[in-house]
């Protein structure tokens, strides 16, 4: 008796349901996503309870990573016509002399935080490698002498009128470094901060008061 | 991949079929390029965005003259920030013209039973106001919207006139995590007045004696 053979399978598994459920996912990753901002140095920030979210716009963070260097960003704003990162350059180039093409400044506009004396600032726009970049940020000077963040600051309070300032710093900065910055800040007006913290729920109720 | 098609031979003089061609496309490629996007997505995708703590600081050149209210020295509670995440605390006002007067400094530390645990205790109306308030509002006793139970909470803040006034004095060698701490201390247990302020150097004098 021959045997029974069973029926040649074809080796082809039907991809359409996984195809399917990729786009899907695929579609929605796209339509979600956010991207994550390039940040000049690792900032781990402190936790808080505090659930009130960051604004999107409108919004200058003051960065101070662990050894006390001090970044910068601000928005281009809600409304993309207003090119507040463009302005506030042009500003900054009036105030200390310098002069950016066209191409720079809509370069500038393109990107996020920034950290080093403005005369380098021309370096890193132009960097060709962009690991090199990271190498020209050493921090905005922010002694007596040249206080080149209450500058900005200044200038990107008079770009954008409604702009917030948030202050993202590391857990482990020095406590006096973040007062030297929150000091610049209400020297130029500004007493209300927004410190970034993550969210770490801390429940307690009336059972918790001691007796 | 593509399917291998058998084309049947030895007939002769048959019609010429059209060549049958699967209707199956080789999904393969597809898949991959897909599950690469998929990856590349998941991972620069900022999900949660960073949160925020709001602290409004006293205007800086407000003039003395300016009449103040006086804060009861028994209300005033002041804390001090220092090297080591160690909090000292002491109650009143340290006046350095009465050196024999001069507060004790009391250790604590940012532990659940250390700081949180003493400002409880001496929050204990407004932070019973408060928290029974929010539980009624989550037992469904009280039906109000968002904006005005906050606003409630904040006129029982306001209207408080026992608890603790704090301030927040962190030295040289504290750190920026401390200060956030302490706030989120303040933010926990829904103190309603407090304020980051400088030490005065009596106060960085007593920390150098204090406890270790």
């Amino acid at each position: 008796m021959p045997k029974i053979k069973p029926p040649a399978r074809s080796p082809h598994i039907d991809m359409t349901p996984m195809v399917d459920l990729f786009s899907l996912l695929l579609t929605f990753f796209m339509l979600t996503t956010s991207f994550r901002p390039q940040e000049a140095a690792p900032i781990e920030t402190p936790s808080s309870v505090s659930e009130k979210q960051a604004p999107d716009n409108d919004i200058m963070t003051i960065f101070i990573d662990k050894d006390g260097r001090v970044f910068f960003n601000i928005d281009n704003g809600k409304d993309t016509s207003t090119h507040f990162r463009e302005k506030l350059l042009q500003k900054m180039a009036e105030q200390y002399k310098l002069t950016f093409t066209p191409k720079e400044l809509d370069k500038f506009s393109k990107m996020s935080s920034f950290g080093m004396p403005i005369k380098n600032l021309k370096a890193w726009i132009n960097v060709k490698d962009p690991k090199d970049r990271d190498k020209l940020q050493e921090g905005i000077p922010t002694d007596s002498t040249d206080n080149q963040l209450a500058w900005w600051v200044r200038m990107a309070r008079l770009t954008n009128l409604g702009a917030e300032v948030a202050i993202k710093g590391d857990a482990d900065t020095k406590y006096t470094d973040v007062k030297k910055i929150m000091d610049l800040l209400q020297e130029n007006k500004v007493n209300k901060f927004n410190l970034v913290t993550n969210l770490l729920r801390e429940e307690i109720s009336l059972k918790d008061i001691p007796k | 991949m593509g399917e291998i098609i058998v084309e049947e031979k030895g007939k002769k003089g048959g019609k010429r079929k059209a060549k049958k061609h699967s209707t199956r496309i080789d999904m393969t490629p597809m898949v991959d390029l897909m599950c690469l996007l998929i990856t590349f997505f998941m991972l620069t995708t900022a999900f949660s965005k960073p949160k925020v703590m709001v602290i409004t600081m006293p205007e800086k050149d407000t003039p003395e003259d300016k009449n103040r209210p006086e804060i009861p020295k028994n209300r005033t509670l002041n804390i001090l920030l220092t090297e080591g995440h160690k909090v000292y605390y002491y109650i009143g006002i340290a006046d350095p013209k009465k050196p024999a007067e001069l507060p004790q400094l009391i250790k604590t530390d940012f532990s659940k039973d250390g700081i949180r645990k003493f400002l409880l205790i001496k929050n204990k109306d407004l932070f019973t106001k408060i928290a029974e308030y929010r539980d009624n509002r989550v037992t469904g006793k009280t039906e109000v919207a968002d904006t005005t139970a906050d606003n409630a909470i904040k006129k029982m803040k306001k209207d408080d006139q026992k608890g603790p006034i704090v301030l927040i004095k962190a030295d040289e060698n504290a750190k920026y995590k401390d200060m956030v701490d302490i706030i989120d201390e303040m933010a926990i247990c829904n103190i309603a007045s407090y304020a980051v302020v400088d030490p005065s150097p009596t106060e960085l004098e007593m920390l150098k004696n204090a406890p270790k």
